[in-house]
């Protein structure tokens, strides 16, 4: 299935992905656009773990298994997030960062 | 050639999306891309078989996680509210620095040829996948497997805890 297609191809995709995560981590104000940029950082790594798994290890699945335990992993970060963000907006009425400036309880 | 043809539309798909979600103004839109490059992700996964990660991609990051985000988006904001963005200068700063770190980053990976395994395709199912999560011998990875399952109980309850709605004192 991966006749013809280098594996640089899969890099230059998940780098992409990774800078553009970046980005939207920069420039985004909502909190919530924010957690979205983080997980498409996460998943162009997930890309990364699979590709070199699967052209250079085809016999082991150990970036199989890594990249399962990070979807886990961004699954319970992400509802953490979330439970934040809830909590957030219920004391400052706002997700946006720039409200949001003291974090004291 | 049919598997070139998929993955330059899943490429595609998944940075056109990426672009999309990190500069759409509408929140709600920004989701829904963000859904569009999860399933293209599975795609590539699908492509390069491993069937079960694909299935867990759908599952878990598609079928989980963005419609958790699209809940919290609905509870925290008003649908046609258009989401503030950074100052200009500060995103023409980010754009350019971004820029750079990727031009860097696919400078280095084009350089160095992989060689890829001259190897048959691996033949394993859902079973070999199964057996080694819970095998604690060489190749087994029940350690990891119980730590994650300790961690998302623990995240399960924390996230319970941190969005409990508290008791006014009086």
């Amino acid at each position: 299935m991966i006749q013809n297609i280098p594996l640089s191809y899969y890099l230059v995709i998940s780098t992409l992905m990774f800078f553009i995560g970046i980005y939207g981590f920069l420039t985004r104000r909502n909190l919530i656009t924010m957690l979205m940029s983080v997980e498409l950082i996460l998943n162009s790594v997930n890309i990364n773990f699979v590709a070199f798994n699967r052209y250079l290890y085809p016999q082991q699945l150990q970036g199989h298994f890594f990249t399962l335990i990070v979807v886990a992993v961004a699954a319970a970060e992400s509802a953490v997030a979330i439970a934040i963000i809830i909590n957030i907006y219920r004391n400052f009425k706002s997700v946006d960062v720039e409200n949001v400036d003291e974090m004291k309880y | 050639m049919l598997n070139q043809v998929m993955f330059f539309l899943f490429g595609a798909m998944i940075v056109i999306f990426s672009l999309l979600t990190v500069t759409s103004r509408k929140v709600l839109r920004a989701a829904v891309y963000l859904l569009f490059v999860l399933i293209s992700t599975a795609g590539l996964y699908f492509a390069l078989n491993y069937n079960f990660l694909a299935a867990v991609q759908l599952t878990v990051y598609a079928g989980g996680i963005v419609v958790l985000i699209i809940f919290s988006i609905l509870l925290t904001s008003h649908v046609s509210e258009k989401a503030a963005m950074a100052p200009v200068k500060q995103s023409v700063l980010s754009a350019l620095s971004v820029g750079a770190g990727a031009i860097l980053t696919l400078m280095t990976i084009l350089r160095f040829t992989f060689v890829p395994n001259p190897g048959t395709d691996p033949q394993y199912n859902i079973t070999d996948v199964g057996n080694a999560l819970i095998s604690y011998k060489r190749d087994g990875y029940a350690l990891p497997f119980e730590v994650i399952s300790v961690l998302l109980l623990a995240a399960m309850i924390g996230a319970i805890v941190v969005a409990k709605k508290e008791r006014i004192k009086k």
